[in-house]
């Protein structure tokens, strides 16, 4: 029956997915700081990089956690790329073309995902890290604890960029006052190709890393990032401590909702709890402004 | 912040246009009268279209894809002449009644979004002056679309769609060739009660976990009328959300309830995620005995491996079925060379219904959409002729529903499914209990 080592269970499996819905946000916000730009097409990089470490698998034998730099790498480019050719030329248009330049690109990414590598689902079938642990009488999937760990170090490492080296500061200078930034000597537009390179970088780690257990298919990016835009906006827009709070919060509550109420209700109760913050707290839980 | 924006807002944008992303430009509905009656009046038809409305994008994809195939497949075999097979039309070209008139298909995406599949069905007949429809692969769906056929007074053949809500809305224009989710889930409960009884499994009670849309919930709803019926006791009913990310509150709600047998309905993708959390939380009951679909399609067993050994499914079709059937053999690796795909349980009642519906229009000689609906009601395909391990195709006059048909079980072992049971039918002997996932 319902005992406690089953909630604990359930409480951990919502913690572990949490970490990935912060890792997802991490780059959503982070871009999302520095240049006010929502990128609606940010589940098809998660897509994407999962396809880069299936394919890298597929053909070169190369197990996730070995092509995860490989994915990180080519994401980074593919977010600097995209500043340049995508988002660039709109900067200065307004803001309904920002938002569908990107919604665009999703739609683009998704179809010629299908159009490319077929609607089917893939499935790493024997990665390295596989197999569970049995903690305390508690069952933790290897991949998901690894998953978890790499989120939470990758989240780490963004936030101590940030808040810790120069280039991380120069973010937040042009995050903060473009204009003033600019008068200080900092170049808006690399500072900007940086964000978008690291945020898609971010999902180049989740992608790796979710690759290792979780299916792929074209729209994979959907089940995540819907979560991930809830992550960012009740952490507080911009905030990386925040979206990680937030995705630990939406991954727990979802998972309890699922065990306590009904999975029917699962995903309502996170969107319920972002709308209460929005009320009582529009900044969100740890929003700067 | 150079500018502030609301969240909220943002918020709202982004769930507007996530929620629209997958929805592309649905054509509008021209104001047109039905077409219908135009195509009646046509002396000499060279070609007579039929509509199919599938999810050819989003997350069905995989199966929308390989279900039209499967149609134009069959429509493939009614065109042209294969007299060697034992199949409505197969021999000589065309429909012979209609001139050897060709059977064309025209495909809509409706991307498994009730309100695009009534959209599309809309569009194919004001547009596309089609004379019948087949599809719609999901319930829900199918619904939707058997609405707007039902209003325009065009038949639909539903191939695939099992709900047991579908049949029984008193409609004059709905058929369907399936057994739905009442018949197969019995099936299940006729396959338990045997492993009771006969075999001497100790099985009392279940649970059911089902993705919470039509399907999944009809499947439930009438697993629960049966187990009362058969003698089983339903510890749990667990509903989740299909696509869902993580799959770990409902496994453990499951564990909770320790039921001896667990009887999952759910689309493919979730069944992915099912079985790996299963295995994740060493969730141990005697037997998985899945209402079919996700669980059934080929994309399951080739995505999961040997990890799916050992599943039970309730199922329309299965390729070892050929050792009582050879024509199945032969279809199957014509559809197989030329289409990439494997004959399984979607892709052959898709193929079997675009037959079964262009044998009613031959009969009727006709592309009148009444003439057509009578032929459908006196349909009388006997069980040779299909790839179907059913006695035949026989449409109730007053549902609408084929009461010919029947449903068998398999067992997945080394990574394919045999059939287990009925017994006299069996490939192989079923594995019972399901072995330990740390044994294997």
């Amino acid at each position: 029956m319902l005992d406690g080592t089953i909630i604990a269970q359930t409480l951990l499996s919502g913690v572990l997915i949490g970490f990935i819905y912060a890792l997802v946000a991490v780059g959503l916000t982070l871009i999302y700081g520095v240049m006010d730009i929502v990128n609606f097409a940010h589940g098809e990089f998660l897509m994407l990089s999962m396809y880069v470490v299936f394919w890298l698998y597929a053909l070169a034998g190369l197990d996730p956690m070995v092509s995860l730099p490989i994915s990180v790498a080519v994401m980074f480019v593919v977010g600097v790329v995209t500043h340049k050719l995508v988002v660039r030329p709109v900067l200065r248009a307004p803001m309904s073309a920002q938002i569908f330049v990107t919604f665009g690109l999703m739609v683009f990414m998704r179809n010629g995902a299908q159009f490319l590598w077929s609607p089917n689902y893939r499935l790493i079938q024997t990665p390295l890290v596989a197999g569970r642990l049995e903690l305390f009488g508690l069952f933790v999937g290897k991949p998901q604890l690894v998953a978890a760990l790499g989120a939470l170090i990758t989240t780490g490492l963004v936030f101590w960029f940030l808040k810790r080296t120069e280039t991380g500061r120069t973010l937040q200078a042009v995050a903060e006052d473009q204009d003033a930034a600019a008068l200080m000597g900092i170049n808006p537009d690399r500072t900007f190709m940086l964000a978008w390179g690291i945020g898609a970088a971010c999902v180049g780690v989740a992608g790796a890393l979710l690759a290792n257990y979780y299916y792929i298919f074209p729209t994979v990016g959907n089940t995540f990032v819907l979560m991930a835009f809830v992550a960012v906006a009740l952490g507080g827009f911009g905030s990386v401590p925040g979206a990680l709070l937030a995705g630990v919060i939406i991954g727990v509550v979802e998972v309890l909702t699922g065990l306590f109420i009904s999975p029917a209700f699962k995903n309502i109760t996170a969107y319920v709890l972002y709308m209460v913050v929005v009320l009582v707290r529009p900044r969100g839980l740890l929003g700067e402004w | 912040m150079s500018h502030l924006r609301i969240p909220a807002i943002s918020l709202l944008l982004i769930s507007l246009l996530l929620g629209a992303c997958v929805s592309t430009e649905a054509p509008a509905a021209t104001t047109q009268a039905p077409a219908a009656t135009a195509a009646a009046t046509a002396e000499q038809v060279t070609v007579v279209k039929i509509g199919s409305p599938l999810p050819l994008t989003g997350s069905l994809a995989a199966t929308g894809v390989a279900s039209r195939d499967a149609e134009l497949f069959a429509a493939d075999i009614i065109n042209g002449d294969y007299p060697d097979l034992n199949l409505p039309l197969a021999a000589g070209e065309g429909l012979p009644n209609l001139g050897g008139a060709k059977l064309e298909i025209v495909f809509g995406d409706h991307q498994m979004d009730p309100e695009k599949g009534a959209s599309e069905t809309e569009r194919l007949i004001t547009e596309e002056h089609i004379v019948a429809v087949v599809g719609a692969y999901a319930s829900a769906v199918s619904a939707t679309s058997s609405q707007v056929t039902e209003r325009y007074g065009i038949p639909f053949v539903n191939g695939q769609s099992t709900s047991t809500a579908l049949h029984t809305r008193g409609f004059k224009w709905y058929f369907r060739t399936t057994p739905h989710d009442g018949m197969f889930s019995e099936a299940i409960f006729k396959f338990l009660q045997d492993m009771r009884d006969t075999k001497g499994a100790d099985i009392t009670t279940v649970a059911t976990i089902f993705e919470n849309t039509q399907y999944g919930s009809g499947s439930s709803r009438s697993q629960n009328d049966l187990a009362a019926q058969y003698g089983f006791e339903v510890v749990a009913n667990i509903p989740y959300p299909s696509g869902t990310a993580d799959m770990t509150a409902e496994v453990q709600s499951l564990k909770a309830a320790n039921p001896d047998v667990v009887l999952p309905s759910s689309y493919v993708a979730d069944a992915i995620l099912m079985v790996r959390t299963f295995e994740q939380l060493d969730f141990q009951p005697q037997a998985i005995v899945a209402q079919g679909v996700g669980f059934t399609e080929a994309s399951f067993l080739e995505t999961v491996g040997a990890q799916g050994d050992y599943i039970l499914s309730r199922e329309v079709f299965a390729a070892d079925l050929a050792e009582k059937k050879p024509i199945i053999k032969t279809v199957s690796d014509m559809f197989q060379e030329r289409y990439g795909h494997k004959m399984e349980g979607a892709t052959a009642r898709s193929f079997t219904a675009v037959l079964v519906l262009a044998d009613a229009i031959n009969r009727a000689g006709s592309t009148d959409p009444e003439a057509i609906r009578q032929a459908l009601l006196a349909t009388d395909i006997p069980g040779d002729q299909l790839i179907m391990p059913w006695p035949g195709v026989k449409f109730d006059p007053a549902t609408g529903q084929n009461i010919a048909g029947s449903g068998i079980v398999v067992q997945a072992q080394e990574g394919q499914y045999h059939t287990v049971w009925p017994f006299d039918l069996a490939t192989r002997d079923v594995v019972w209990p399901f072995p330990a996932w740390g044994d294997r």
